[in-house]
């Protein structure tokens, strides 16, 4: 086993840098080690101002996504013996502007968060110390959905948002179909318009990034496709002269 | 200078509900978070919430009376019952409406709200989402509070994410406001406000093995510490029993909960051995469950004589693993390489939750006017010596409900906070702080002073205590207090942007303050109870103890003093399961 690891990091201070550039530290190896493990050791001992997003340090806040060696990835719950035999390498997530470091600046993506309504919108209104009953098959539509960290890695690494900024994403259209999935909430339709634009449902190209880099192994892109199916069926049901008004 | 009625420090559920509760009062509130709001650490809770909402086929008798005495019995008789009592009553109410508000509790047969049965609790009143409870608590409350925002006119209802809240501003006896650093910028922002609450959780990183999130660092009870607000009951502190070995990642209460078995070294449930948990076995108290582990491994059969022992859950079968604990398996499998459906997992006993904090009375209050605080930083106290699954989350909702509202009634009658010289002078003297930190580059090591308390806290202040291991931690502590004062910036240069050097280094300094009052409040408690267990006394004495550990800073050090335990309908008695 390696006694050392060079982590080589994409650095950026907006006050200092003209652009990002990398730099290297080495890093001793202990059994287990994460990728975070590696990075506290430069900011306690070598570099106090590397920066780089982190909370719960157990692979469920969403806060430690980023590139590592090729691949997007949760910092907290990666191994850095499986990712590699001496040398990390480290970028923050693409298509958002660099806030410092390995931080992004992540405005654009909770935006898009805000833009489907994330919020249940009942149809009837709940009865005083009551609970709306959910019988467990429709909450098992929503297994999985609700799992969602929002660590942006699915958004951030769509080749769509690549050439589309505006694009919602896997994230935002995720969160739609969670809501529009779960048999309490009545505002299917009010989020199917907000979602049918130029820069929203139809603009997947089903490449499935997202799916394949899910740290949580949801499934956006089948979402995005049951989202563009309900549309369809929409669209159906109005143009059929039996169809809703 | 920025104004707002209300500020909330912390988005954790506690400061969420809070601030939700002041837009509903017609309070125009600001939230200030050093992380966005869900990544706060209430997201990691997995077990559930608890309340008498009668829903289990086994929990029709249930009542918020007896929730309350499991509550208050959990507590080894430390808790103050009136609060306890409010706590529980209020717990349906408050679980039902995050459930209209969108919460994806899982299901009965019938679609109400999952119980499950918990450690100290006499009826299956534990309601949960699969094993991501506050994950989806989280996400409901934040869903809330953008849909507030989104409709509320522009500065009634404001997040500031990431902004690191440094010190408080003080004027003539009254919190009016607070200084900051906004992160993005590296710039300090002074706000001014009517009332402020802190809702900044626990402080679990003073000690090397714990389940808290790298946030959870006790800075938010040192900062109103330092103010002149006194610190309660800090050495009661919760070790849980599963800890998954190595990283120290919980593995939820419920496994156990549904099943899951504890085995030492010979395969053997070992808990049987031990006269107080031999009857509730592996859903005995959490202080109790610990301590017997403990045993267990100090008497050579942790698994290959190490110090962990195994949570069995492979006979629970992998279609109950999938539908009730699939995060356990998420995490068992990233982070240790097990997989609980094949093989049993390598467990130990580590710190969890701060049953002590900001102390406060019943509505969020303190001895600060202006000051309100809520959720895991504060001691009420409802949870007193031995906090019980599933009641910290509910104190978090409840308690951030009636705290927003006692805030928004003091607004009312106060008035505004009147600009002054308080707030430049504030800021000076943070501005200050923060040049001395960020011009020290030669000095004592911050990796070592950081490593030396966690270790100390975890050798020494852990599930056994005694006077001579305590003294010696005490002294530490302080020796450490002393070097942090010429601690080093790791490196040199760079902005204030995102500078982690000097928010570790403020951390640092608000966890040594914690881990002192910890440690110097054990010391002088010569009895067990609860979660303190002095192997010197280690009987429960009422006639001398049956009292509150308040802390107040003086002279760099805590001094001690002790307040009463609000009695009520239960008389202490001997705890038995
Ligand atoms: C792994 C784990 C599992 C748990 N499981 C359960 C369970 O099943 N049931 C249960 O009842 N309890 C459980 N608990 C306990 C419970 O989750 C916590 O006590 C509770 O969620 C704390 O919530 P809070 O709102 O007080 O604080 P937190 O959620 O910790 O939020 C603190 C907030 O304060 C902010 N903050 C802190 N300091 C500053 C500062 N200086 N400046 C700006 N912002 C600041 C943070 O950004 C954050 O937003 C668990 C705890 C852990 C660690
Ligand atoms: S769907 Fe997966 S990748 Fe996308 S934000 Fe949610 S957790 Fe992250
Ligand atoms: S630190 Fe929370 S997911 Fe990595």
């Amino acid at each position: 086993m390696r006694k050392e690891y060079t982590f080589k990091i994409l650095r950026y201070d907006p006050e200092k840098d003209r652009k990002p550039h990398y730099q290297s530290f080495r890093v001793p190896y202990q059994e287990g080690m994460t990728i975070l493990d590696g990075l506290f050791y430069i900011q306690y001992n070598l570099d106090g101002t590397l920066a780089f997003r982190n909370a719960c340090r157990a692979g469920v806040c969403g806060s430690c996504s980023m590139h590592i060696n090729g691949r997007y990835r949760l910092a907290c719950e990666t191994q850095v013996s499986h990712v590699s035999r001496g040398s990390v390498v480290l970028r923050p997530m693409a298509n958002l502007p660099i806030a410092k470091d390995l931080i992004t600046d992540m405005t654009k993506f909770w935006d898009k968060y805000r833009y489907i309504q994330p919020w249940l919108i009942a149809g009837k209104p709940a009865q005083e110390n009551a609970e709306y009953t959910q019988s467990p098959d429709e909450r098992a539509n929503l297994d999985l959905i609700i799992d969602c960290t929002l660590c942006g890695i699915c958004t951030q690494s769509c080749t769509v948002t690549a050439t589309d900024e505006e694009y919602l994403g896997p994230a935002a259209l995720l969160k739609a179909e969670r809501f529009i999935a779960d048999s309490r909430d009545s505002a299917d339709f009010e989020r199917l318009d907000l979602i049918d634009t130029e820069h929203g449902l139809w603009k997947c190209h089903t490449i499935y990034n997202c799916q394949l880099l899910c740290p949580k192994k949801i499934n956006p892109t089948g979402s995005i496709k049951s989202l563009q199916r309900r549309m369809v069926h929409r669209y159906l049901a109005y143009n059929e002269p039996s169809g809703r008004d | 200078m920025k104004y707002h009625q209300a500020i909330i420090i912390g988005a954790g559920l506690a400061g969420l509900r809070a601030a939700v509760e002041l837009n509903q009062n017609n309070i125009k509130v600001a939230v200030l978070s050093r992380v966005h709001p869900v990544r706060s650490h209430s997201l990691a809770a997995q077990g559930g919430i608890n309340a008498a909402l009668g829903n289990h086929p086994r929990g029709k008798a249930d009542s918020p009376e007896k929730h309350a005495f499991d509550t208050v019995k959990g507590s080894d008789y430390l808790a103050d019952q009136p609060a306890a009592l409010k706590m529980t009553q209020e717990a349906p109410l408050r679980i039902r409406e995050m459930e209209n508000w969108g919460c994806p509790f899982s299901r009965t047969h019938e679609g109400l709200i999952a119980q499950r049965p918990f450690g100290g609790a006499g009826y299956p009143r534990t309601a949960y989402a699969t094993d991501k409870t506050g994950h989806v608590l989280l996400h409901t409350l934040y869903e809330k509070a953008v849909q507030l925002e989104q409709a509320s006119e522009r500065e009634n209802f404001v997040f500031y994410d990431e902004y690191f809240v440094i010190d408080l501003v003080i004027d003539e006896g009254r919190c009016v406001g607070v200084v900051a650093t906004e992160m993005a910028s590296g710039k300090l922002e002074v706000f001014r406000a009517d009332a402020v609450m802190f809702a900044t959780g626990g402080a679990g990183k003073m000690y090397a093995n714990t389940t808290n999130a790298l946030i959870s660092t006790g800075l938010g009870m040192a900062i109103p510490y330092r103010n002149g607000v006194p610190l309660k009951d800090m050495e009661f502190v919760q070790f849980h029993p599963t800890t998954l070995y190595g990283s120290n990642i919980l593995m939820t209460e419920g496994c156990r909960g549904e099943g899951g078995f504890l085995t030492n070294d010979q395969g053997e449930r070992f808990l049987a051995n031990y006269p107080d948990s031999a009857v509730a076995m592996e859903v005995s108290p959490r202080d109790i469950t610990s301590r017997n582990m403990a045993k267990e491994m100090l008497a050579g059969r942790g698994i290959g004589g190490k110090n962990y022992l195994h949570l069995d859950l492979t006979h629970l079968g992998e279609k109950k693993i999938m539908a009730r604990l699939p995060g356990i398996r998420d995490i068992a499998m990233n982070f240790a390489g097990v997989d609980p459906i094949t093989e049993p997992l390598p467990v130990q006993p580590g710190q969890h939750y701060t049953m002590g904090g900001i102390s406060t009375d019943e509505n969020c209050a303190t001895v600060l006017p202006g000051f309100y605080a809520a959720g895991e930083c504060t001691c009420i106290s409802v949870h007193g010596a031995n906090r019980l699954g599933g009641n910290s989350l509910l104190e978090t909702i409840v308690f951030g409900a009636i705290g927003g509202r006692a805030m928004a009634e003091y607004i009312t009658t106060a008035g505004a906070a009147k600009k002054s010289k308080a707030f430049e002078e504030a800021e000076a003297r943070v501005e200050k702080e923060l040049s001395e930190m960020e011009g020290r580059t030669e000095g004592e090591s911050f990796a070592e002073i950081k490593e030396t308390m966690e270790n100390t806290m975890t050798e020494k202040v852990f599930i056994f205590r005694d006077e001579e291991q305590l003294s010696e931690a005490l002294s530490t502590i302080q020796k450490l207090k002393e070097r942090f004062k010429q601690v080093a910036f790791p490196g040199s240069g760079g902005s204030r942007i995102f500078n982690f050097g000097l928010y570790n280094i403020m951390d640092l300094g608000g966890n040594l303050d914690a881990a002192e009052c910890t440690v110097a409040g054990a010391l002088n408690r010569t009895e067990s109870r609860g979660s303190h267990f002095r192997n010197d006394y280690p009987k429960r004495d009422d006639a001398n103890w049956l009292k509150h550990t308040l802390c107040y800073l003086e002279d760099e050090h805590p001094r001690i003093e002790y307040g009463e335990v609000t009695m009520g309908l239960w008389e202490p008695k001997e705890r038995k399961y």
